[in-house]
Formats: C-alpha cells, structure tokens, sequence
C-alpha cells in the first residue's frame, strides 16, 4: 500500500504544544499505570458455560434469537433458522471454518454466494440483494452479546451488513468476558508491528433506532433481524 | 449549520421554547427515559465510580500529551495508506473536503452523523461546490429533510420533534403515504436511503474516538449507517475534533464502553467500527481512498486554560439528559448546535462570548450535570468561572453594573454553590428566591418562570427531585 500524505501538521502540533505550554513531546510517552483498572474484573473467573449463560441472556436485550448446535446439527439449524426468515439467497464469506465446521455441502447451493466468486467483482450488489448473510464469530463478547469480525480479503464488511437478516456462527471457544480482551489481543498485535484489519466490526443484535420519539425500532440501515447460533466445538 | 443557530435573542429563543407543549412533552418524556437507563447501566456495572475515575485519567493524560498523539495517529493513518489533514479553522477543514469532492467529481455525498460537521457548516460548504449531500442518520434525515431544522440534541437530533409531525413532513416532502407509526416511518426512510448508499461516490463520517497506536477511526452507532457509508462508497472522509482521540485499543474500550452505557444505556450500541485506512489488496469492499480531517476551530485555545477538561468530553450527553434548565426550555432554547450543560459550557469557548454570554446562567448549578458525566467534567464549576469572566468584562466596560439575570443562578439554600457563586460574580438572587422556588424576575428570569415556577434543585437532593417530577409526570 502506498504511504499517504499528511498536511499542515507541523504548525498545528506546535500550536498545541505552545497552548499545553511546553514545548512539542516526540517520544517516550506512555500511558500511565491507571489507579483503577475494573474492566479486568468482570467475569474473571466464569466458565465458558457461565459465560454463554450471560450472552444467552444479553441477547433477549438486543433483540437477538440464540440457537445451539451440535458441529453435525449445523446445517440444518441453519436451515431452520433461514426457513424461519423466508430466506432463500445468502451471501458468506469465503472462510475455511465454513468447511471445517461441515457446511461444504451447503456452501456448493446455487442460492449462495460466497464472497468474491461473482463475476465482474459484483459482489456488493449480489450481497445487497440476498436474504440473508452469514459469518463466522472471530471472538463473542459475552456481556454485550457482541460478535467480533476481523473482515478483509475473503471475509467482507458486506456480508454482515447489506443483506435483510444476519445469522453469526459463533464456536463456543471464540467466547470471552467482553471487549476489553478482544481490545487487548488488537493492541498486542498492533505493538508486535501488524497491521490493523481495515475494518473491524464489534455487532450487537440487528441494527436500530430510536430517533422518533425515543422508541425502539428494530432494523434500520443494517439488517433488519439477527440470529446467533453457538456450536458447541469444546 | 453553523454552531450558532438562528438569530432570535436568548430571551425570545427561551420564550418559544416554553411555548411549544408538543416539543416540551416529548423532551420531558424522552429525558426521563434515558436517564432510567442510563442509571440502571450504572448499576449493571458496579463499580461506576472506578470506572469514572479511570476515563477521567486516561481523558486528563491524552489531553496532556495531546500533540504527541495526533502525531502518532497521522503518522500511522499514512502507512495504512490514508490521507490526513490538519485543520486550524472550519474554512480550511471545508476548503479540504471540498477538494477532495471535486477532485472526485463527487455527484452525491452520504453522510453519518456528524456534530463537528455540523459546527463547521460543511454541508452547507459542499452543496455549494454542487454536491448533493445526504444525511443518513434518520434523525438527521428526519431534520434534514424539514428545511435543516437544527438539531436539539447531540445523540437524538431529532428529539423535539413528534412521530405526528414527522409522518407529516414525510407525506409533504416525500410523498410518504402511511401512518405515524415509528416502524413505518423507519421503513420509509431506510427504503429511501439504501438507494442514495449505493449510488454514493463519497460517505462521510465523524469520529468517536481515534486510536493513536493503529491510526483508527472509530464509530459508535445503532442503525448502520456509518457501516453503510464506510462500506460502499469509493472514497470515505471522517472529519474529527482533535480531542476525539485515545492512545491505544485498550482506552477505547473504555471510552466505548462509558458512552454506549452513558449516552444510550447500552452496553454497546450494534455497531462499533475500528476502521484502519483504505481497503487492502485482495478487498472487495471498504473505500478505496481515505482522508482523515482533524479539526481544531477553536479548540486549542481551551487547551491550558481553566476550562482544559472541557475537551475531555466524549459528546455522551449525560449531562443534557439530567438537566432541569434542558428539561424546561429544550434543546433549541440554546441557540447552538451543544445545548444543555456541557453547549453551556463549550459554545462560549469556541465562538467566543458575543453570541453566547447568555448560556453560563442557563442553569440552576444544581451540579447535578457534573454527578453525571462519565469522564467527571466539572461543568457545574465552568459554568461558574465563565459568570466571572463575564462579569469581569462587564465591569470594565459598564462600571459595577449588576445584572438582574444573574440572579437565577443561586439560591441561599445551597452555601457551597451560594459561595462560589457569590465570590465569583455581583450577583442580586435572593429577592427573586422564595422558598427555594424562583418566582418572578426580570428580564430571561421572567421567560423561565413563565409556564410554572421553577424548582431550585439543590434544595432537595437532585435525584430525588427527580424520581418526585416522575411521579408528577406519571
Ligand atoms: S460533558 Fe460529560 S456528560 Fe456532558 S456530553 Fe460531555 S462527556 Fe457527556
């Protein structure tokens, strides 16, 4: 990727640095060791069953139904829950966990595309006119009910976002606690040198609003109705 | 917009605001809820207090190191691949987004919602090089599309408004033909809108926080919309103030989780986005350029001054939500696209006090702003030390004139505030307190007290006096 370009950087740093009254700080800062750290205490010690307890619970707050699933159950409670939607055309992503976890066989459906295989690179118009998306969890925050997606390459942002439903496959060991050990894991790898995914996406339930009248409406811009399903893979 | 709105004084803004029922209804309702939740997040959390005292270091030290860390970013948004732009005025901000648009041959312009966009009128800048631009966020949209009705909100701009006059507008402006129900009206808009998405050539976005360590962006949203215009057009421009920035992944996830619970009492809103530069190769989707605007307008001239920890608000509106004085008068009473408290406390600094010498005695310094805020801004004591700025200003110019207005500031019952206030200010209060309720007064006194009168809130503690306006609403 070529470098960008930065403009006017200099002046305004050191207007900055003039205002704090000191002069421009280049180096050597850290954050400090904070007084008071109690995002680490929160479910420290939970099972991973204690912790599907809290997702299962979070997710009658955001409007997110939860089925479970054998690996060998898979397919057909995908099935279930797309029957449920109506939903015929699906978009997923290009991921090897798909054939892993037994779905080879539904992956090859002609109503499915995978993302990257359209024709033309027209992936994100066939995506915004399946039913339904489908992805795999890359990690599941327990007290938010958030699945984590690192996209790029195979794995795109569209495919979460532009069809009516979303359905996330979450494996039981991508749970942890909440966001704070997903953060932690991006920070270590950003200090380990590696690029950043360009998008990552933290997504709680379907998206809503509740810009008329402070009511809750469910599905505005992204999908209407979200499913999780968690694979027992321990 | 410019942050300023409309030119009717602080009396006759205060006066219409009193009189509009509908919108007084909605807020008063609307006020109540989401403080309820966000207190019960409060509680969900347990520790509350620690988690304050933790935003609060991380705002003070970023703040601190400010320059070291927009360096940071900037150097890091450029390996990715991205473009930065620093920003000293709106003009400049403007003038750069503008180049960019026409260097694109930009057509149609979506945007997410954005309150520092808003504060450098760049819409009004990009229509005028001949984009069409559209706000997606459906109570921007809503307002957007009612001639640019300003917001009077900073998380639901459209909150003054009723579902009745919104079904209204639709069926004048858009040919809407259905009932006022907000599932119908939600679906209308987001029918509307994914065809504009699509056909987009540029989405723009503010920023919620950017993480220095990656040169991130990211954004805090419920509907989708900023996914929508970070995913599909070709080129994306977030525009951010220069204080919305974190040292690494590890603050934001506090700051994250402080405004999702503080703003809306959620634990996360759906959507939380980290966006690290352009697309990659081998990316099918995501912009294919990005431009990083970071703005000051203003800004660092708060930097070392008294009112330093202004910046360090995280725009969750906690302080709005909790406010009598926005309770009683609403959002547009404000004349600024900030109301409430922390408007109070920011409009002044960053367009000076002509426009807004008004806003610091827009409240009843019942502090009950500062117990709210997540990252423990003491707006309650801002507010007291723009009175002095104010009243020193005035005295060199009117000679020890005292200004009757000032009196709806203290009531006796409060001695601490009734101190500070008073060293802070020449101010003429008691004969206007009766009983700890003001009355009558002159001049803005007069338009506030005019429907009921008013509570003076220290009296009893303000949570209670809230709990007991609940049960008087209910
Ligand atoms: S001042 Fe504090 S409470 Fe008010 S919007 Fe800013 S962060 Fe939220």
């Amino acid at each position: 990727m070529a470098q960008g370009t930065v403009q006017n950087r200099e002046s305004f740093l050191n207007n900055i640095a003039e205002k704090l009254g000191r002069e421009r700080r280049r180096s050597s800062v850290e954050p400090p060791t904070y007084t008071k750290q109690p995002q680490w205490d929160i479910m420290v010690d939970y099972t991973t069953e204690q912790l599907v307890d809290v997702l299962k619970e979070q997710c009658t707050a955001i409007h997110t139904d939860v089925k479970e699933a054998t690996i060998d159950e898979l397919p057909a409670v995908i099935d279930d829950v797309m029957k449920e939607y109506g939903a015929e055309k699906a978009a997923v992503w290009d991921d090897l966990r798909f054939a892993e976890f037994g779905l080879t066989s539904f992956m090859e459906r002609p109503d499915i595309n995978i993302w990257g295989s359209a024709p033309d690179e027209d992936d994100i118009k066939i995506t915004e006119q399946a039913d339904v998306g489908i992805t795999f969890s890359d990690y599941t925050l327990a007290e938010s009910g958030t699945v984590v997606l690192m996209n790029g390459g195979g794995k795109g942002q569209s495919v979460s976002l532009l069809p009516t439903y979303y359905i996330a496959l979450i494996p039981l060991s991508t749970i942890v606690p909440r966001m704070s050990q997903v953060t932690r894991k991006i920070h270590e790898e950003v200090q380990a040198g590696r690029r950043t995914p360009s998008c990552i996406n933290f997504i709680s339930g379907p998206s809503n609003s509740a810009d008329i009248e402070l009511n809750l409406v469910v599905g505005v811009h992204g999908p209407v109705k979200a499913s999780y399903i968690l694979i027992d893979d321990l | 917009m410019p942050m300023k709105i409309g030119d009717h004084s602080f009396d006759q803004r205060v006066s219409k605001g009193l009189g509009e029922t509908h919108m007084r209804e909605t807020v008063r309702s609307a006020q109540g809820r989401l403080h309820t939740n966000k207190s019960k997040a409060e509680e969900d959390l347990g520790n509350w207090e620690d988690w304050r005292t933790l935003s609060e270091e991380i705002r003070s030290h970023t703040l601190e190191n400010l320059d070291y860390y927009l360096e940071q970013l900037s150097d890091n948004v450029i390996k990715n691949g991205g473009h930065v732009f620093f920003a000293e005025t709106a003009e400049e901000a403007n003038q750069y987004v503008k180049e960019v648009a026409v260097k694109k041959e930009a057509k149609k312009i979506i945007k997410s919602k954005s309150m520092v966009t808003e504060e450098i009128s760049m819409n009004e800048a990009l229509e005028r090089a001949g984009a069409e631009v559209i706000e997606s966020d459906l109570g921007e949209y809503i307002l957007q599309i009612d001639d640019h009705d300003p917001p009077s909100h900073i998380v639901a701009p459209a909150l003054h408004k009723n579902k009745e006059q919104i079904r209204e507008t639709f069926e004048r402006l858009k040919g809407y033909d259905k009932t006022s129900k907000p599932e119908e009206l939600t679906q209308f808009a987001r029918e509307q809108l994914r065809q504009e998405f699509l056909e987009a050539d540029i989405g723009i976005t503010g920023c919620n926080f950017a993480v220095a360590e990656s040169g991130s962006v990211s954004l805090v949203t419920n509907e989708g919309n900023a996914r929508l215009a970070t995913t599909i057009p070709k080129t994306q421009i977030s525009v951010m103030g220069m204080e919305r920035i974190v040292p690494t992944w590890e603050e934001l996830d506090v700051m994250v989780s402080m405004l999702c619970r503080s703003a809306v009492g959620q634990k996360l809103t759906s959507y939380v986005t980290g966006l690290s530069g352009p697309r990659e190769e081998g990316d099918l989707d995501g912009p294919e350029e990005f431009h990083l605007v970071i703005v000051d307008n203003g800004r660092s001239n708060i930097l070392g001054t008294a009112f330093q920890s202004a910046l360090h608000c995280i725009r969750c509106a906690a302080c709005i939500n909790v406010c009598p004085v926005y309770r009683h008068v609403g959002g547009h009473s404000y004349g600024s696209i900030y109301p409430g408290p922390i408007g109070a406390v920011l409009s002044p600094l960053l367009e000076g006090y002509d426009d807004h010498k008004d806003l610091p005695y827009a409240s009843s310094l019942c502090a009950a702003c500062t117990d709210a805020c997540p990252v423990k801004i003491p707006l309650h004591e801002h507010l007291i030390e723009h009175r002095r700025i104010i009243a020193e200003e005035e005295k060199k110019t009117t000679r020890g004139e005292t200004y009757a207005m000032k009196g709806f500031s203290v009531t006796s019952s409060s001695p601490r505030l009734f101190d500070m206030a008073t060293r802070a200010a020449p101010i003429m209060s008691s004969p206007f307190t009766k009983e700890g309720t003001i009355d009558k007064g002159p001049g803005p006194l007069k338009g506030w007290t005019d429907v009921r009168s008013f509570p003076a809130p220290e009296k009893e503690r303000f949570r209670d006096w809230f709990k007991s306006r609940k049960k008087e609403d209910s």
